[in-house]
């Protein structure tokens, strides 16, 4: 079968894609598997969120790229990276991983940090036993699209008591016409090891879509950090959907920057299988222009002991719409659990829209939850205030919106990251 | 620097639509300290809102300039930039934005661009200011006004007032729910501040504050316009006994009839 787009992929292209990676057969079997789910399964149920016309099929399912440095990126690209001399740093343009550097001292302690095509090579059976195992390519139509045609993306693997002091930094960076890119994340944190990764997407000239995956496997006591920025054009399909599984006492945290311009689907989900485990959000999105965003955050809770928080900021400009969902399930048996969740948005025009859905499911008696929601505009009497300073009104409304961020913002452990958040949400407010 | 001026002529003010001032008249200069008393509800607070340019009110009628400018005509910051300032009676709490940030955005506004004033520099005078009015350190990097008492908000008003050193300040109730310890400080603020380039109009009920502050002359304000001006001594007086006298002086029936902001 083929799927009916200007750029066919069918199981010759799929075949030849993966043979040409040297990919081991049993991927090449799971993306003809998901080839043939993709005409079968519906679209994800997004609440509130009409998808049904977003293009999710019609790009370049794979355009080649050659190896350069870091220096060669455009230096718009380039200022998503920090600490480049020290860190360790990974790199896509479109559907090739063109960059990647792991600092010896971590390669000795026995991290593998690479393409995950290469790793599927070189660790196939580690890379089989995770892959796509939170995220299956029958779970919906968007899922078995990126199990056919994902490319590149990255393999982090950290032994039992490995810390890395250092974070791992990935750029995808999608450029041209009709571009797709599809990266898939794999990372595996071992007992007691503690990691920091971050993914920043970019995407300019008339890029398509991206369709990305993140799966993160928390072992016992192990604590893993990954935040992620995606900031593409206006013309994108931005799907990104993140998945974490947290052993016992194992600790997750999501920071997500949603600062795209098109049309946006964001996803978290955590489970926090076993006693005391923890995960965290800290998610904020900026809306310009058109763009529209559905935002879920989910937390499952089995384990007893189990903690997590959600808060979400989000603020829309012009006529920008986004539908904040966090929705916390305590399962029965996972006494003792917390979940807390809070959304709220800010509205800057009488265009922009929004709204946020708190849900708590909880079938056990023996936990704490808790929720807050609010929709609303800046308050003119605030800035009647702030502005009776002296400061003009462009200035006051910046100092409400960083306030109003500022719960979520502040709470961002790395002081670069945080800076990149800040400069790629105030450069939105000069054009 | 030449002394600075507000002058305002015939002000009339509306609130949806209904008339709250009636043709307020009054020069305050450089180096001055006037007091507008006058019972509740007579629109005190309506005059130091319409002059900073609260947006629910509306000027029908009358001028206000500030050091020969036109004072309406200027949006809010440009008021604030022109050297006016308001003490507010409600000050609003700002989630996020914290205390010592937003000074210095404040302080910068005015300075200009390329006039910033340095971090060092800015955090001395903040100190020093902070400690004459006996704040407790921790308010700059709280957020600002949120979670604060009422006293917390009066101090904080002064704070402002003192960091950004305008040229009129007008000062709305402060005094309200202020123990009298609360009072002695804020009132040391307000002194020090006296100077020829400083000029300041104080609102209250009471003639508690003017005791601490003395004011050069007093207005007494009622059914929306002053309606009787004196020295110190008038405030004694009221505070003596009551407005009945006035009402009676000047032919006022019943003041509560006209109830409004």
């Amino acid at each position: 079968m083929s799927v009916e787009t200007p750029y066919q992929f069918d199981r010759q292209v799929i075949t030849q894609l993966s043979q040409g990676l040297q990919e081991p057969d049993w991927l090449l079997n799971s993306r003809l598997e998901a080839l043939e789910l993709i005409s079968k399964l519906p679209l994800p149920k997004v609440q509130q969120t009409n998808i049904q016309g977003w293009n999710f099929t019609n790009f370049k399912p794979y355009s080649e790229e050659k190896a350069i440095q870091l220096h060669e990126l455009p230096e718009n690209v380039k200022s998503y990276l920090f600490d480049e001399d020290n860190g360790n740093i990974l790199v896509q343009k479109n559907s090739n991983v063109v960059f990647t550097k792991l600092q010896d001292e971590w390669a000795q302690k026995g991290v593998i940090f690479k393409d995950l095509s290469k790793a599927s090579q070189e660790h196939g059976d580690l890379v089989q036993q995770y892959f796509m195992t939170q995220m299956k390519k029958d779970d919906h139509r968007l899922a078995a699209i990126h199990a056919t045609l994902w490319s590149g993306g990255v393999f982090l693997y950290v032994p039992k008591n490995v810390e890395v002091s250092v974070p791992f930094q990935s750029l995808f960076w999608a450029t041209g016409e009709n571009v797709g890119v599809l990266p898939h994340i794999l990372i595996v944190a071992e007992e007691n090891s503690r990691i920091e990764f971050v993914a920043n997407y970019l995407g300019e000239n008339q890029v398509t879509l991206n369709n990305s995956v993140i799966e993160v496997f928390v072992g016992q006591n192990a604590q893993v950090r990954v935040a992620t920025i995606n900031n593409l054009s206006e013309s994108a399909v931005d799907v990104t959907y993140r998945h974490a599984h947290v052993g016992r006492d194992g600790k997750m945290e999501w920071i997500i920057g949603d600062l795209s311009e098109g049309r946006i689907i964001s996803d978290n989900s955590s489970k926090l299988q076993d006693q005391g485990g923890i995960a965290t959000v800290k998610a904020v999105a900026l809306g310009v222009g058109k763009m529209r965003a559905n935002i879920t955050s989910n937390m499952d809770h089995w384990g007893t002991y189990t903690e997590s928080d959600i808060q979400v900021r989000s603020v829309m400009k012009d006529e920008a719409s986004s539908i904040l969902n966090s929705i916390t399930t305590i399962e029965k048996g996972a006494s003792k659990a917390d979940g807390q969740q809070s959304g709220k948005v800010l509205m800057l025009n009488p265009k922009a829209r929004g709204d946020a859905n708190p849900i708590l499911l909880i079938d056990e008696n023996d936990v704490t939850a808790g929720h807050a929601a609010s929709v609303g505009r800046i308050d003119p009497i605030q800035l009647y205030y702030l502005m009776s300073r002296g400061v003009t009104k462009e200035e006051a409304e910046k100092l409400i919106i960083f306030g109003f961020l500022d719960a979520v913002i502040s709470e961002i452990p790395s002081e670069s990251l945080r800076k990149n958040i800040i400069r790629v949400i105030e450069g939105k407010f000069q054009s | 620097m030449s002394v600075p001026k507000l002058t305002i002529k015939d002000l009339h003010v509306a609130i949806e639509g209904k008339e709250i001032l009636k043709g307020v008249n009054l020069e305050v200069k450089g180096g001055e300290i006037h007091a507008i008393m006058g019972p509740n509800g007579t629109g005190k607070s309506t005059l130091a809102s319409a002059l900073m340019g609260h947006p629910k009110y509306e000027v029908t009628s009358g001028s206000v300039t500030i050091d020969n400018e036109d004072l309406l005509e200027m949006e809010v910051d440009e008021r604030a930039r022109a050297g006016l300032f308001l003490a507010m009676q409600y000050p609003s709490e700002i989630s996020g934005v914290t205390n010592s940030d937003f000074l210095r955005s404040a302080l910068n506004a005015k300075r200009g661009e390329g006039n910033e004033i340095s971090l060092m520099k800015f955090i001395r005078q903040l100190d020093k200011k902070m400690e004459l009015l006996e704040m407790d350190e921790s308010f700059a990097t709280r957020y600002l006004n949120e979670g604060f008492s009422g006293g917390e908000k009066k101090r904080n008003e002064i704070l402002q007032l003192m960091m950004l050193q305008p040229r009129i300040a007008i000062l709305d109730e402060i005094d309200s729910g202020l123990d009298i310890d609360a009072l002695k400080v804020v009132a040391k603020g307000v002194n020090s501040m006296r100077d020829p380039e400083f000029g300041c109009l104080i609102i209250t009920h009471y003639q508690r504050l003017l005791n601490y502050i003395k004011p050069d002359y007093v207005h007494v304000f009622m059914q929306g316009r002053i309606v009787k001006s004196g020295g110190p001594e008038l405030a004694e007086r009221l505070e003596a006994e009551g407005y009945d006298w006035v009402k009676e002086e000047l032919g006022i029936e019943d003041e509560a009839a006209n109830p409004s902001v």
